[in-house]
């Protein structure tokens, strides 16, 4: 079996061009690679790149060099040359990202920001909202709460939105980043489940898990993102 | 269906003087693709929606539009009139100043019924029902469908102008700094509303803002301009994240946490 996501050669830096041109050298030679079905969490210190080489995957970070090859639409696709308007359609229909934080849209309720991928993939409207709702209960997130916008919800209601966001759709790969950060026991148990319930369709999974207990629960290796040296 | 673009521009170059307002623009639209334009004062990006549109024309490149029928339009060389017919149909344009777009001594409900009757309907109950559900759309009161804009304030005038260039439902909008001249407050529901209306029509929209937080909001794409340049575009969040030329590393270092 093909994977599902890897890179060739990965490098990344950032020139710093407001502060005499620094350059912040984050990562080289990366090479790896997820098969269908299966988690690999990212490990190294604080610093060393492991949401840089996520942002690089989801081409919210631009790569610096190397290679970027996803399966998408049954080839191989270059992320690392690809344009504005392929990422957007790799978005849409492969990869997903589940950040840190919600990125709060002005105004629109909760069920449909989680609804919005679903209709992007062509679900029409209202079942797309019924499985938004039926993930947003399973993530306890009360039904009175679907039709507010989360401007207004905690830390750890705001993060199951973005959970459910980035789950509802069963993207064939998923980058979670920091995905039970905020969150109590009973709803780590909840995120745990997605999980296993995902890798069993066969999504190919990419984590950053700093909750060890979690991360050996699912993830089936560690892969070591060496902090690069810097002003080498 | 094979996609092809909606707007097509290659190698624009317009100079005033010894200002190049414009210098080797290139650009696509494509269907339901929200563009945003940010750059510095003077850095030519009402120049270069005015040249997409046809109003100015350029020293140097082209622009071609693909009609509804698939056929292929050069915007510079289609005549007065058929231009006009674009601009009444198929495009539309929201000016920064509500006075540029509407008709200040028609009411409300006229200046959205009027675009409907150029576009050929002729029905009175039909217009002004039509008329009515715009204004809803808007937020703003039907039962003020029979006042001029005169008597609005500047959002709800902002919001007829929007009202009165999508109820023709447009392929193409052209948006100059939609919200400037605003509240803070007013601005960031107008924002919200184009947001919406984007998405639920589909439109594609060339949208010139300094606005980095708006751009953010509503664009797919971003093209950053200096002095008459394209320096650098792509997927906005990768454009403001991860920004390359030093121009865009200072523009979004100066609006923290946009
Ligand atoms: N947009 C950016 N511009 C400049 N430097 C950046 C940018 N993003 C990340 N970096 C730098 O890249 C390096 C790696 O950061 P990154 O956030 O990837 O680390 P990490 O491994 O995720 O750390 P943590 O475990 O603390 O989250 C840091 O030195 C950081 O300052
Ligand atoms: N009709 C004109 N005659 C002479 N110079 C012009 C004309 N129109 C624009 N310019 C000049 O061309 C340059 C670009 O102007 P433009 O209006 O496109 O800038 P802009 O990016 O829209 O700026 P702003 O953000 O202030 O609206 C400016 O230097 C302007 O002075
Ligand atoms: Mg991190
Ligand atoms: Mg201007």
């Amino acid at each position: 079996m093909s994977p599902a996501i890897r890179t060739e050669a990965l490098g990344k830096s950032f020139t710093l061009h407001l502060q005499g041109g620094t350059r912040i050298p984050v990562l080289s030679g990366v090479d790896l690679a997820v098969e269908p079905g299966e988690c690999v969490a990212l490990a190294g210190p604080s610093g060393a790149g492991k949401s840089t080489l996520m942002r690089c995957l989801y081409g919210n970070y631009g790569a610096g060099s190397g290679r970027i090859l996803l399966r998408h639409r049954g080839a191989e696709l270059d992320l690392a040359s690809a344009d504005a308007r392929l990422m957007r359609e790799v978005r849409r229909e492969t990869l997903g990202y589940v950040s840190q934080f919600l990125r709060v849209i002005p105004r629109v309720p909760t069920l449909d920001i989680v609804a919005e991928p679903l209709v992007a993939r062509g679900m029409p409207r209202e079942a797309a909202r019924a499985r938004a709702a039926a993930l947003l209960t399973r993530l306890n997130l009360p039904s009175a709460l679907h039709a507010l916008p989360p401007a207004t919800f905690s830390g750890g209601e705001q993060q199951r939105v973005n959970l459910a966001r980035g789950f509802a759709p069963g993207y064939p790969v998923l980058l979670l980043d920091e995905p039970t950060a905020s969150l109590d026991a009973a709803n780590r148990a909840v995120v745990l489940g997605l999980i296993e319930a995902a890798k069993a369709q066969g999504t190919a999974i990419i984590g950053i898990f700093h909750d060890t207990e979690i991360r050996d629960r699912v993830a089936d290796r560690l892969f070591e993102v060496h902090p690069e040296q810097a002003f080498a | 269906m094979m996609e092809t673009p909606l707007l097509e521009a290659h190698g624009l170059g317009l100079r005033f003087g010894t200002i190049p307002a414009l210098d080797g623009v290139s650009l696509e639209i494509w269907p339901g693709e929200v563009v945003a334009i940010v750059g510095e004062s003077g850095s030519g990006k009402t120049t270069l929606l005015r040249v997409l549109s046809g109003l100015l024309r350029p020293d140097a490149g082209s622009v071609a539009y693909r009609g509804p029928d698939g056929a292929t339009h050069s915007v510079h060389d289609m005549g007065e009139a058929a231009l006009r017919r674009l601009m009444r149909s198929d495009w539309g344009f929201v000016h920064q100043n509500p006075r540029d777009g509407l008709r200040m001594g028609v009411s409300a409900g006229g200046n959205v019924g009027e675009r409907l009757m150029a576009v050929g309907a002729r029905h009175y109950g039909g217009i002004r029902a039509e008329a009515t559900e715009w204004l809803r759309r808007v937020e703003i009161d039907p039962a003020r469908i029979d006042d001029t804009p005169q008597q609005f304030s500047g959002g709800m005038q902002q919001r007829l102008q929007i009202a009165r260039t999508l109820v023709t439902r447009p392929r193409l909008v052209f948006m100059d700094e939609p919200t400037g001249g605003l509240d803070v407050s007013v601005q960031a529901r107008l924002l919200d509303l184009i947001r919406e209306l984007v998405a639920d029509l589909g439109l594609a929209v060339l949208l010139v803002t300094h606005d980095i937080a708006a751009a953010r909001l509503l664009a797919h794409r971003l093209l950053v301009m200096r002095q008459g340049r394209v320096v650098e575009q792509g997927l906005t969040d990768r454009v403001l994240d991860d920004p390359q030329h030093e121009y865009t590393q200072l523009l979004v270092a100066s609006v923290l946490a946009a």
